[in-house]
């Protein structure tokens, strides 16, 4: 089997990925693709990166076998990558401590961040106190609005949180005003993007702090079940939880399946299920698949979830779309809380509304197959931050 | 030749420098599009940069933002924008039009089916802001099958054997641009350009355009003693957002009349050796 490479030394994977940005953007990228370069191979970075994630995120995050819930399905086996139990609740951090090591290498002093659901946010703000570093997080001012606990600890870690008020004031617009911060700042200013996104190399620098995540479980698994699973399942937005579990496991003929956010249905138009649904285009840095209209204006996407209300996807995953190496389904809001509340009631946990999306298909798969198949889900947050939504969906208020 | 190259040559005879106004294409409104363009044209433009509508303008700041949102309001798309030039060029066959926007209105089109059209509309550059050199090799060469000038950005933080790679590709005019940062901000370091300009004269060939935070008839004037032309946008954005529908051509008018004005002021290079 081919040994697979990419992103080739533009960043592309395949047609996608690259460096579609603003003259005025290239030097700052360039001067991170060389720091990266240099950082990616040094021993001194990566044991610091390591032993970040061992002491302060409490890595590795275990492996559990949901049983109870996987006899109730009655099939194959569910087994769950915790990326919950990290601190901060999500795989988020895994990226902000790698780029914020980085950041200070490079002698940066203030870090800027975008953020939808205020996890990616959160994260930065946490390795911002963490480092001693200043931090500014640009959010739609409907996120703000509809994340507010979120909005809240930001403060408590002490960023500065700046509504975004153009455009859709949702994630792509706090991307938009991240850049502009950035192209502004350039001197003493690393922007951490949260996903698998952006101009080169943000995909893969991701992507690789990230991968701890596949790293750990390709290593947990032989251990604890002596072989790899039938199959990873992981949701996807911008991608990053995905990759991280999938990349580790690309060599090798395991099934991925990535989990789109299908809202309200496919046939109703809201949804953010790019891979499904979308045409590659240029947006953010990179080319990708977007959703967009005739004209390639970028249409307002819908989720329950709004860590996948996105209207792009990493190259990364586009191109495992186009070389059939991933599959990439949607699953709606509906499916989602369903197995949500599956999780709660089955398992003891509450899940994140994005790793839901992938419970849900999960879920639809294991009856399917017989019970000495094993299903890896990335359980890539936890359901904290969701309280109010799943409440608001079942018609409750505190 | 090409209309680009036609005006800057005859500039150049006048010693003159080049004034390009920026509007986006529909702000403040589809039906006022051919009368403004016409406007500028009266009042002293000698290149029209024309803003294509995008949802996401990642690199323009918050006023050509606005201006960009107000204008797909009415469901301007890049077809409406051709549509648009081809209309301005039935009373205009000499002032030069350059669209000025994003990559993906045009991949959504499609590279042949854009160029052409764009031909027969009468554009003749097209300087898309997030295709760096690096991505336009295919890209150059479809417009240049219907002789339209790739028109590209350099920055304040562009190396030098980058510039060099730049000036390759570039045809029409360079747009530099003059500050860290996006359209409409105001902190342009006049001392800076000169140097970095000196520094662009020794490996460009092509007239050299600035551009970005320039908001006044003072700073249009020292500009206009260094480079070939300014490019003013955001401070004439703001004019249109200001203006009522009856007084907005007359006030456009006043207001790039007294920037052509500052400019035909200028002493070209004086500026340079008396600081």
């Amino acid at each position: 089997m081919k040994v697979y490479d990419l992103p080739d030394g533009g960043g592309h994977f395949g047609p996608y990925g690259g460096v579609f940005v603003a003259e005025t953007l290239i030097a700052a990228l360039e001067e991170l693709r060389a720091q990266y370069d240099r950082y990616r191979e040094d021993a001194d970075f990566q044991a610091e990166f390591a032993y970040e994630l061992k002491h302060y995120v409490g890595r590795p995050s275990p492996i559990y076998h949901a049983k109870r819930w996987s006899a109730h399905l009655g099939g194959a086996q569910i087994l769950l990558k915790r990326e919950d139990l990290n601190h901060t609740g999500a795989h988020k951090i895994n990226n902000a401590i790698g780029q914020a090591l980085l950041a200070r290498r490079m002698g940066k002093s203030r870090v800027i961040a975008e953020t939808g659901a205020g996890q990616h946010g959160v994260a930065t703000a946490t390795v911002a106190a963490r480092y001693g570093m200043k931090c500014i997080v640009y959010m739609g001012s409907v996120d703000v609005e509809r994340q507010a606990a979120n909005v809240y600890r930001m403060k408590l870690l002490g960023a500065t949180v700046v509504p975004v008020e153009s455009g859709s004031r949702t994630l792509k617009d706090a991307l938009n005003e991240a850049m502009r911060d950035w192209v502004t700042n350039i001197g003493d200013t690393f922007y951490i993007i949260g996903t698998v996104a952006g101009p080169h190399p943000y995909p893969m620098m991701v992507r690789d702090f990230q991968a701890i995540i596949g790293r750990e479980a390709i290593v947990q698994m032989q251990e604890e079940y002596g072989r790899q699973p039938d199959a990873l399942i992981a949701c996807v937005g911008g991608g990053s939880n995905a990759i991280g579990l999938f990349y580790p496991y690309l060599d090798s003929d395991i099934r991925m399946i990535g989990v789109e956010a299908a809202g309200r249905g496919i046939e109703s138009g809201e949804h953010a299920a790019t891979l499904t649904t979308g045409r590659p285009g240029v947006l953010h840095g990179n080319r990708t698949y977007l959703i967009q209209d005739e004209n390639g204006q970028i249409i307002e996407t819908h989720s329950i979830s709004a860590g996948l209300d996105y209207p792009g996807v990493g190259p990364e995953h586009a191109w495992l779309k186009d070389s059939n190496r991933a599959e990439y389904i949607g699953i709606t809001d509906d499916q989602a809380l369903e197995a949500f509340h599956a999780l709660c009631h089955y398992e003891g946990i509450i899940p994140a509304l994005e790793s839901s999306h992938a419970l849900a298909y999960a879920a639809q798969l294991a009856p399917t197959l017989a019970r000495d198949k094993l299903l890896l889900v990335n359980l890539s947050g936890r359901g904290d931050k969701d309280m109010a939504t799943v409440a608001h969906a079942s018609d409750i208020t505190f | 030749m090409t209309r680009i190259t036609t005006v800057f040559d005859k500039l150049r005879k006048q010693n003159r420098k080049a004034l390009i106004p920026f509007i986006t294409a529909g702000d403040p409104d589809p039906a006022l599009m051919i009368p403004l363009m016409h406007e500028l044209v009266k009042a002293g433009a000698d290149v029209i940069e024309l803003g294509v509508p995008f949802s996401d303008p990642m690199a323009d700041g918050p006023t050509i933002q606005r201006s960009s949102e107000r204008a797909l309001k009415y469901g301007v798309g890049l077809k409406d924008v051709l549509t648009m030039v081809e209309e301005f060029r039935k009373d205009d066959i000499a002032t030069p039009v350059v669209l000025m926007g994003y990559a993906n209105p045009i991949e959504a089109m499609g590279y042949e089916a854009f160029t052409a059209r764009a031909r027969a509309c009468g554009v003749d550059g097209v300087l898309t802001v997030d295709y760096p050199p690096e991505e336009s090799a295919e890209w150059v060469a479809y417009l240049n099958r219907q002789q339209i000038d790739a028109i590209f950005l350099l920055s304040p933080t562009t190396p030098l054997a980058r510039i060099e790679q730049v000036a390759k590709m570039a045809q029409g005019y360079i747009y530099y641009v003059s500050l860290k940062g996006v359209t409409g901000a105001s902190n342009l370091d006049l001392r800076e350009v000169a140097g970095r300009l000196a520094q662009l004269r020794s490996c460009i060939s092509i007239p050299i355009g600035v551009g970005f935070g320039i908001r006044d008839s003072m700073t249009a004037k020292a500009v206009a003693g260094l480079a070939d032309a300014v490019v003013i946008g955001s401070r004439i954005i703001e004019e249109i957002e200001n203006s009522t529908r009856e007084n907005l051509l007359s006030n456009v008018y006043r207001l790039v009349k007294s920037l052509r004005s500052a400019i035909d002021e200028a002493q070209p290079e004086t500026l340079v050796s008396h600081h």
